[in-house]
C-alpha cells in the first residue's frame, strides 16, 4: 500500500496508506460517528465533493452487497447510482471481510469506481480537528508523489445541481393512489422506497424544475448536499407552492427542511459543531416524545427567525439546535434528520406514514 | 402534576436488594448496578435500605447506602426486614437473578402488597413475562417476533419426547435458573437423560428446544422510560457463536459483522420487545442470527441489570444501572444528563471510536476431575474488558489481562494438545490459544473455521496477528526489526515481551531484561501509545471525560498532563479469579477516596468490567488497560505521579513492585525490597529466624535428593509450593512418596524463576489470621479473627471469626507480639496480613503479605475502622491518629463464610483442601458465633435440614469430632442415615442411624439412590484424607449431592459448628439488625 498524507487548509496533516483508488483528491473534509453503513454513507449524494471521515476505526468487516438494480431503476442495497463522496478516510481498514451478500471488498469497490480511501489515520484527532475548526478542505497526496497536488472547491459550488436528476423520472406511474412530487436535490433511493412501499406514485422532478406546473397531490423535498443557500431557485418554486390557492401535503428532509424553512422565511446558519451521526437526539416540541435519528448536516434553521404561521417542530436535546419545523394551521413539515435512515436508526419512519396519511 | 413528583413525595424510603455473594453467573457487576442505583436514588435524598450479606463489596460500605443488613437474600429475611423497614420502594432488578427471583417470590406470596411495597421500574408482571419460557415465547408471538421454539416438560418422559419431535441436538434448560445452571446440549437420548435429571433438580420445569449451533450469538441493550422513549445502549456480537453461554464467550462491541441492515433490524426489534414487555429501565435482548440470511430468533430477554448490561456500561461510558434507577423512580431519559459529557442528553446512544475486547476468565485449572467443555452453562469466574483501536489490539490485551501467563494471542508457551481437530470443535477454556497453535501448524482460516464456526473475519484478525509473528520471526534480531514491522507489530498489540521472545533474545539474555531493550528502541523511534478518551461520542462534542485508555493507533494524546506530582497511582485488582475478587475492589476503591479526600489526584488503573473501581465516577482519572509492567510504565510516563499505591489490589500489583522499583518509580508505603523480603521464602525465613519466630520446616526444591532427605527428616504429609502466588496455585498437600513426585514434576513447572518450596504439614492445628495496617513498623491498628475449620482449608475457603472466639489469651498476645517484630524487622507501611498456625500456645507463622487481604474488609466493616483508609493516610503520610484501644473490643461476631459453584462446575469434586475453590463470600453479624454462623450459612445457600441427613464423617479423629454433633442432630429429631465405618462407630456411641451402602457396595438402601429420590435434605461427607482421590465412593456421594442441589458439608468443624448453631436456636429468632444496629 503507498503511502499518502492527508493535508488540511491549516496545515495539520495525517499519514496514512493508500487502500482505494490511486489518485491524489481535494475536497471538504467531514466526518461521521456512524458504526455502521459505509456502503450506503459512500452512495449518499449528500457526500458529493466531500472526503468522508469514519470516527468508528474498523471499516470493510463487511465488504460490499452486489451493485444490483430493481426493475424500477432503485439500487437493491446502495442510495444511490454511484459513490458520491469524494474519499474515504479511516483507522483501520479491514482487507479481510465476512458476509454471506457481501460481493466485493471494499477497496475493490473503490477501484472500481475510483474513488480513493486511506487507512491508518489516527480519525479521532482528525474528527478533533475538524470539530474545532469546523469542516474544511483537505487534500490526499501521495507521499511517492509529493508534486501532484489535486485542486478543489466546496464553498460556493451548487453540489445539488451535480447531483440532481436532470429530467423526470416516475416510479410506481398509475400505481398509486396519489400522486407525490419529489424534489431531487440529492435523494438518497430509500426516501423513494419509503415513499413507494406506502402505495404512492413518485414523480422525480430535477432540484430547478418548476414542479408547480405538474398535477400532483404531496410534495417532497428531498435530502442533498452543500449550502441550501445555492438552491435559490427551488426555494423559489416551493414558496409559489405555499402560496398556491390549492392546499397540498408537503414534507421535507435535511436540505428540505432547509429549503422549506427558507421558503417559510426563517435564516440558515452554519453550526460550531455539525451533527454528524446516527445517535443524534431529537424532541417532538411541547411533548415527552424523543427519537434517536441519523444526521449529516452542517447547517440549521434558525427557528426564530421562522416566518408567520410557522413554528418549530423538532428540538435537538444536545445543542437545542432546529430539528423540523412545521406549519401551524397547513399540512406542511419537514425534518433535519433522516427518517429514511439508511444507514442508521429506523425510529423516525413513522414521518412517512403521517405524510402519506395527509394526502386527501 | 408529574408522575416523577408524585412519586418523589411518595417514595421516601427504598429497599434495595443484592445479590449476595460472589459466583459462577452472578458475581461482581451487581456489585457496580448496585453501588450505581444507591447512589442515584441518594442524589434524589431518598433513604436506602441494602440487604446484601456480602461484605466485601463497595456498595455495603458506609455512607454507600443509609441501612445495610449482612442477611440472605431470601423471601423470608426480606419480609422481616421489609415488615421492620417498612419502605416504600423496593429495586428488585439489580442484584442479578438472586434478587428478581426473591421479588418475585415476595410479590407472588402477596408480602409487597401487604405492607404497601411498590416495585420500582420494570413491573413485575413484566419480569415474569421474561423469565417465564412458555409466557415469554407466547408475549413475543403476540408481535410476531420470532423466538427459539421449546417445549415446556414437567417430567423425563416428557423431555424425551419433546426431543424426538424437535431431533437432536436439541438444549435443555432449567427454567428460572442462574445464568444457564442445569443446561446443556444433548447429541441423543442418553445425554437427554443425564441432563434431564440435574435439571430437573434445580427447576420444576425444563425447557427443551431446537439447537442452532453454529449462528451468531448478538446482543442489545436495551433502555425505556415510563413515556415509551427507548434506545439501545450498546450492541456487542459474540466472537464464539450460539452454542457457548454468553457469559463463557469472547464479546466484541460493537458488533463487528454486522451491516447497517442487520444492525438496525435487530435494534428495532429490541425496542419493539422491551415495549411490548412493558420494561420500564434496563434489559438485555440476546438474539441468534444467521450467518447466512437476516434470520434471527430471540434467545432471551434479561428485564434487569445483568452482567452484559456491566459490560456495556463500561464499553460505552452510559452508566446503565444509573439511569435505569432513576427511570425506576419516574423520570423520563430527557430529564437527565449524559454524565460523561455533562451537558448532552441521557437520551442518545453512544458512538464508539473504539472496539472492546471481553475475555471470560477461567479457574478450571483448580477443580480436580472437573469437564473442561464450554457449553450452554456458564463456568467462568471473571472476566476482562480490552479497548483498542484495531481488533488485534483489544484481543491480544484481553488475552494477557486474564492473567493466565499468556502474553497475547501469539509468543506463549507450547500448548500440549494431542488432536487439534477436536480441540477446535469442542470448545475448553483454551480455544483462543489453540486456534493458535492451528495456525501454526498451518491449518487455513477456512479450516479453522469448519470446525469452530467462529466468523472468518475474526479468525482473519486473528491471522493477521500471526502474520505479524512470523515476520518477526524472520527478524532473528532486533536491529533487523524496522520501524514499520515495530509499530505494525505494536499497533496489533504485541507487548515488547513477545516482540523480544519472537526475535529470538531469549536465548542471549533474560527476557525481562530483552523487554526493556526492546522498549528502549522504540522509544527511541517515538514508538509510543497515546491516550485516549471514551467520551460516548466519539469527539463529535468536546467532552471533559477521565475515562482513558491506552492505543497505538493513534498520533496525539487526548489529555493534556500537569505535570504537578499531585497524582496517586493506584493499580487495580484485574480479572475476578478464584483467590482475587471483589474484596480487592474494594480495598481499590477506598484508597482512590482517601487519595481523594486528602487532596490528591486519584488515578486508577484497571481493566476488570464488573468492578467499581472502574466507574470513572471513582477517581479523577481511569485508565482502563493492563497491569503489565510495560503497560504501567506506560502510564507512570504520562502521569509522572507523586506516588503509586500497590498493596491494595492483590497479588498482581504486588508482583510488579520490584519491578516498578528499579525503573525508579516512587512506590508508596513499604518499600519493593520489604516486599521481595516477605515474598522470597529464604529471605523471609531468614529473617524470621534473625527475630526468633518459629514457622512450619520447610526446604526449597534443588534436586529429588534434597527432597527425600527433607521428608525423611519431619515426614509425610507435606506441602508443596512455589513461591509468589495467590490462593495456592499449584500448591498440594501430598501424604506419600508417590503423591509427592508426581505433584512435583506439575510444579516444577509451574515457575522457572522461583524455587519450589515443600514445608512440613501440620494437621489438627488451628489457623489465626492477623490483618494490621502499620506505619514506619509499627501497628497501628490490627484485627486478629480465627477460623473455624483446621489447618488444611486454604484461608479463602476457610469459615472465619472475628474477633477470634476460641484462642487462648496467651496465644493472642504472643501473635500481638510477633506481628509487632515482623512490621518493625520489614519497616511496614501500610497494610499486611500474616497467617499463624497455632496448635496449644505453640505459634508459627505460615506466610506475610505485605498487601492488603482478602479479609480485609471484612475485618474493617466488623470493627467499624476502615483499614484501608488508615493505611492509604499512612502511604500519603499524611498525620494518622492510632485508634483507641477499645474500639478493638465489641460485644458482637462476624463470621466470613464462604461461597462455592460447584454446581457450575461439572464433574469437579466437592472438596475443600489448600487449593482454593470458594468463588465468593459473605459476612454476617450476630450477638453470638452461632447467630452469625447461621446466617452467613443460609445466606451461601445452606439450608436447615428438615428431616434426613446423610453422614459418611471420614477417618477417625473426623468421626470423633463429629460425634457431638450427631448426638444433636438425633436428639432433635433428625433422622441419620450413614455409610458403614460411620454407621458401626455412630451404633457404638450409641446414636441411633440407618446403614445405607457405598455406591460400590450396590446394595440397597444406597445412598445415592436416598439422593436421586430427593429423601436427604443435607449431606456431611468428610474425606479421609487431604489428599483428593480418584473417583471415589466420596467423590461420587459429593458430586451428587451438589448435582441434586442437596446442601453438602465437607468438613466436620464446620458442619459441627453448623449443626451446633440451627439446633440450638431458631432461625425464626435470628435478629434482624442492620450494620449500625450492632455497637
Amino acid at each position: 500500500m503507498r503511502n499518502v498524507t492527508l493535508i488540511l487548509d491549516d496545515g495539520s496533516r495525517f499519514h496514512g496508506k493508500s487502500f482505494g483508488y490511486e489518485k491524489p483528491v481535494a475536497g471538504e473534509v467531514v466526518f461521521n460517528t456512524a458504526m455502521t453503513g459505509y456502503p450506503e454513507s459512500l452512495t449518499d449524494p449528500s457526500y458529493a465533493g466531500q472526503l468522508m471521515t469514519l470516527t468508528y476505526p474498523l471499516v470493510g468487516n463487511y465488504g460490499v452487497p452486489p451493485f444490483t438494480m430493481e426493475p424500477d431503476g432503485l439500487a437493491t442495497f446502495m442510495e444511490s447510482d454511484k459513490i458520491y463522496a469524494s474519499a474515504i478516510i479511516v483507522a483501520d481498514y479491514s482487507e479481510a471481510y465476512s458476509h454471506w451478500n457481501a460481493k466485493e471488498s471494499l477497496a475493490g469497490w473503490l477501484k472500481r469506481e475510483q474513488v480513493p480511501g486511506i487507512t491508518g489515520v489516527d480519525t479521532r484527532q482528525l474528527t478533533k480537528v475538524l470539530r474545532e475548526h469546523g469542516v474544511m478542505m483537505g487534500k490526499i497526496v501521495f507521499d511517492d508523489e509529493p508534486d501532484n497536488l489535486p485542486e478543489a472547491h466546496y464553498e460556493g459550488v451548487n453540489f445539488v445541481d451535480q447531483v440532481s436528476c436532470k429530467e423526470i423520472i416516475r416510479y410506481n406511474e398509475g400505481g398509486g393512489r396519489k400522486k407525490v412530487v419529489l424534489v431531487d436535490c440529492g435523494v438518497k433511493h430509500n426516501i423513494i422506497r419509503c415513499l413507494l412501499r406506502r402505495g404512492v406514485e413518485v414523480i422525480r422532478v430535477p432540484w430547478n424544475y418548476d414542479f408547480n406546473s405538474l398535477e400532483f397531490d404531496g410534495l417532497f423535498l428531498a435530502n442533498g448536499p452543500g449550502d441550501p443557500d445555492t438552491c435559490g431557485e427551488a426555494v423559489a418554486h416551493i414558496r409559489r407552492f405555499l402560496a398556491g390557492e390549492k392546499v397540498r401535503p408537503c414534507m421535507g428532509i435535511c436540505m428540505g427542511n432547509q429549503l422549506l424553512a427558507k421558503a417559510a422565511g426563517a435564516r440558515i446558519y452554519k453550526l460550531k459543531y455539525g451533527h454528524r451521526s446516527h445517535n443524534q437526539p431529537v424532541r417532538r416540541i411541547g411533548t415527552t416524545q424523543c427519537f434517536i435519528t441519523s444526521q449529516n448536516h452542517g447547517y440549521a434553521v434558525d427557528s426564530d427567525t421562522l416566518g408567520e404561521g410557522w413554528e418549530p417542530l423538532f428540538v435537538n436535546m444536545n445543542d437545542g439546535s432546529n430539528e423540523g419545523i412545521r406549519h401551524k394551521e397547513r399540512p406542511w413539515f419537514s425534518a433535519q434528520f433522516h427518517p429514511e435512515a439508511c444507514s442508521g436508526p429506523v425510529d423516525t419512519e413513522f414521518l412517512f406514514d403521517d405524510f402519506v396519511g395527509l394526502l386527501k | 402534576m408529574t408522575f416523577m413528583e408524585d412519586n418523589k413525595n411518595k417514595i421516601k424510603k427504598v429497599l434495595l436488594l443484592g445479590s449476595g455473594a460472589l459466583k459462577i453467573g452472578e458475581a461482581g457487576e451487581f456489585d457496580y448496578s448496585g453501588s450505581q442505583a444507591l447512589k442515584a436514588l441518594k442524589e434524589e435524598g431518598i433513604e436506602t435500605v441494602l440487604i446484601n450479606p456480602n461484605i466485601a463489596t463497595v456498595q455495603t460500605s458506609e455512607g454507600v447506602a443509609d441501612r445495610i443488613y449482612f442477611l440472605p437474600v431470601t423471601p423470608f429475611f426480606v419480609e422481616k426486614v421489609i415488615r421492620k423497614e417498612r419502605p416504600q420502594g423496593i429495586l428488585l432488578a439489580f442484584g442479578g437473578q438472586t434478587a428478581l427471583n426473591c421479588g418475585v417470590s415476595l410479590y407472588k406470596e402477596g408480602v409487597l402488597e401487604k405492607y404497601g411495597v411498590e416495585v420500582l421500574g420494570t413491573p413485575v408482571q413484566a419480569i415474569i413475562d421474561t423469565e417465564d419460557r412458555e409466557l415469554f415465547v407466547r408475549k413475543l408471538d403476540e408481535i410476531g417476533v420470532k423466538t427459539i421454539k421449546s417445549h415446556a416438560c414437567e417430567n423425563i418422559g416428557e423431555a424425551r419426547r419433546a426431543a424426538a419431535d424437535l431431533g437432536y441436538p436439541v438444549i435443555i434448560r432449567a427454567a428460572y435458573a442462574l445464568g444457564g445452571l442445569g443446561s446443556g446440549f444433548c447429541d441423543n437420548e442418553d445425554e437427554l437423560n443425564k441432563l434431564a435429571e440435574k435439571a430437573f433438580s434445580f427447576s420444576p420445569q425444563v425447557l427443551v428446544e431446537k439447537s442452532l449451533k453454529g449462528w451468531k450469538e448478538i446482543e442489545y441493550e436495551v433502555v425505556r422510560d415510563r413515556y415509551d422513549n427507548c434506545i439501545t445502549v450498546c450492541n456487542m456480537e459474540n466472537f464464539d457463536p450460539l452454542g457457548i453461554h454468553t457469559g463463557e464467550s469472547i464479546v466484541i462491541a460493537p458488533s463487528q459483522t454486522l451491516t447497517n441492515s442487520e444492525y438496525h433490524k435487530l435494534r428495532a426489534l429490541s425496542i419493539r420487545i422491551i415495549r411490548h414487555v412493558g420494561i420500564i429501565g434496563e434489559c438485555n435482548v440476546q438474539y441468534a442470527f444467521d450467518p447466512n440470511s437476516e434470520d434471527y430468533r430471540v434467545i432471551e430477554v434479561n428485564a434487569r441489570l445483568s452482567r452484559s448490561s456491566a459490560l456495556a456500561s463500561k464499553a460505552t461510558g452510559y452508566p446503565l444501572a444509573f439511569v435505569a434507577a432513576k427511570l425506576g423512580l419516574g423520570y423520563g431519559l430527557f430529564e437527565l444528563k449524559n454524565s460523561v459529557t455533562k451537558t448532552t442528553s441521557a437520551f442518545f446512544e453512544p458512538a464508539l471510536d473504539y472496539v472492546v475486547c471481553k475475555i471470560p476468565r477461567w479457574d478450571l485449572g483448580k477443580f480436580r476431575g472437573v469437564d473442561r467443555e464450554l457449553g450452554s452453562s456458564m463456568k467462568s469466574v471473571g472476566e476482562v474488558m480490552a479497548i483498542g483501536r484495531t481488533f488485534e489490539e483489544a484481543i491480544q490485551k484481553g488475552l494477557r489481562m486474564i492473567g493466565q501467563g499468556m502474553h497475547g494471542f501469539v509468543e506463549n508457551k507450547e500448548l500440549q494438545i494431542a488432536d487439534i481437530d477436536s480441540a477446535l470443535r469442542e470448545p475448553t477454556d483454551k480455544r483462543i490459544f489453540i486456534i493458535s497453535k492451528a495456525m501454526s501448524q498451518g491449518y487455513t482460516v477456512d479450516q479453522i473455521h469448519e470446525l469452530t464456526k467462529i466468523d472468518k473475519w475474526f479468525l482473519r484478525k486473528l491471522q493477521n496477528i500471526k502474520d505479524t509473528s512470523n515476520a518477526l520471526h524472520a527478524c532473528k534480531s532486533i536491529n533487523v526489526v524496522d520501524n514499520g514491522l515495530m509499530r505494525r507489530a505494536k499497533v496489533q498489540g504485541f507487548t515488547d515481551f513477545q516482540i523480544a521472545r519472537a526475535v529470538g533474545m531469549e536465548e542471549e539474555m533474560d527476557i525481562e531484561e530483552a523487554s526493556l531493550i526492546v522498549r528502549a528502541r522504540r522509544k527511541a523511534a517515538g514508538i509510543v501509545p497515546v491516550v485516549k478518551q471514551i467520551d460516548t461520542l466519539a469527539a463529535e462534542y468536546p467532552a471533559q471525560t477521565n475515562y482513558l485508555y491506552m492505543t497505538y493507533s493513534g498520533v496525539a494524546d487526548d489529555i493534556q498532563y500537569e505535570h504537578d506530582k499531585r497524582s496517586i497511582v493506584v493499580l487495580g485488582s484485574g480479572a475476578y479469579r478464584i483467590g482475587s475478587s471483589v474484596e480487592f475492589d474494594w480495598c481499590g476503591v477506598q484508597a482512590l477516596d482517601t487519595i481523594r479526600k486528602e487532596g490528591y489526584r486519584s488515578v486508577m488503573i484497571n481493566y476488570n468490567p464488573e468492578t467499581v473501581s472502574t466507574d470513572y465516577d471513582m477517581c479523577d482519572r481511569l485508565y482502563f488497560d493492563e497491569l503489565t509492567f510495560e503497560r504501567v510504565l506506560d502510564i507512570l510516563d504520562l502521569e509522572s505521579p507523586k506516588g503509586v499505591i500497590v498493596s491494595t489490589g492483590g497479588q498482581i500489583p504486588n508482583n510488579l513492585a520490584i519491578r516498578l522499583d528499579q525503573q525508579r518509580v516512587p512506590i508508596l508505603g513499604t518499600t519493593a525490597k520489604s516486599i521481595d523480603n516477605a515474598e522470597d521464602r529464604e529471605k523471609f525465613s531468614a529473617m524470621l529466624g534473625r527475630i526468633g519466630v518459629d514457622q512450619p520446616e520447610w526446604s526449597a526444591l534443588t534436586s529429588m535428593e534434597d527432597v527425600d532427605a527433607f521428608i525423611a527428616k519431619v515426614g509425610f504429609p507435606v506441602l508443596v509450593r512455589p513461591s509468589y502466588v495467590l490462593s495456592g496455585a499449584a500448591m498440594n498437600v501430598c501424604s506419600n512418596q508417590e503423591e509427592l513426585e508426581r505433584f512435583l514434576k506439575l510444579a516444577a513447572n509451574v515457575s522457572h524463576k522461583h524455587p519450589v518450596v515443600i514445608s512440613k504439614f501440620l494437621q489438627h492445628a488451628k489457623e489465626v489470621e492477623m490483618d494490621a495496617v502499620a506505619r514506619d513498623g509499627e501497628i497501628i491498628a490490627y484485627a486478629i479473627s480465627e477460623h473455624i475449620e483446621f489447618a488444611g482449608v486454604h484461608s479463602g475457603d476457610a469459615t472465619i471469626q472475628f474477633p477470634a472466639q476460641k484462642l487462648y489469651v496467651e496465644t493472642v498476645r504472643r501473635i500481638k507480639k510477633i506481628s509487632g517484630q515482623i512490621a518493625r524487622e520489614l519497616r511496614i507501611s501500610g497494610p499486611f496480613n500474616i497467617q499463624f498456625l497455632a496448635k496449644d500456645n505453640d505459634i508459627k507463622v505460615i506466610e506475610c503479605n505485605l498487601r492488603a487481604s482478602r479479609s480485609f474488609p471484612f475485618v474493617s466493616k466488623v470493627l467499624k475502622i476502615n483499614l484501608i483508609e488508615l493505611a492509604t493516610k499512612v502511604m500519603l503520610g499524611v498525620p494518622v491518629e492510632k485508634p483507641h484501644k477499645s474500639l478493638f473490643d465489641f460485644d458482637y461476631v462476624g463470621i466470613k463464610a464462604s461461597q462455592f459453584s460447584f454446581n457450575r462446575l461439572q464433574k469437579a469434586d466437592p472438596v475443600l483442601g489448600v487449593d482454593m475453590a470458594s468463588t465468593g463470600e459473605v459476612g454476617c453479624l450476630g450477638d453470638d458465633t452461632g447467630s452469625a454462623l447461621l446466617a452467613a450459612m443460609l445466606s451461601v445457600g445452606q439450608r436447615i435440614p428438615e428431616k434426613n441427613i446423610l453422614l459418611s464423617t471420614g477417618g477417625a479423629k473426623q468421626k470423633a469430632d463429629m460425634l457431638e454433633a450427631a448426638r444433636t442432630l438425633k436428639e432433635h429429631g433428625y433422622t441419620l442415615y450413614a455409610t458403614g465405618g460411620t454407621s458401626r462407630y455412630l451404633t457404638e456411641n450409641g446414636i441411633e442411624n440407618n446403614l445405607v451402602y457405598w455406591p460400590s457396595e450396590q446394595r440397597e438402601p444406597q445412598a445415592l439412590t436416598l439422593l436421586h429420590e430427593r429423601k436427604i435434605d443435607m449431606v456431611v461427607n468428610i474425606p479421609k484424607d487431604l489428599t483428593a482421590g480418584e473417583l471415589s465412593n466420596g467423590y461420587k456421594i459429593r458430586r451428587a449431592a451438589v448435582d441434586l442441589n442437596i446442601p453438602l458439608i465437607t468438613n466436620s468443624r464446620l458442619a459441627s459448628a453448623f449443626i451446633q448453631a440451627f439446633c440450638h436456636m431458631d432461625v425464626n429468632e435470628l435478629p434482624v439488625k442492620s450494620w449500625d444496629e450492632y455497637k
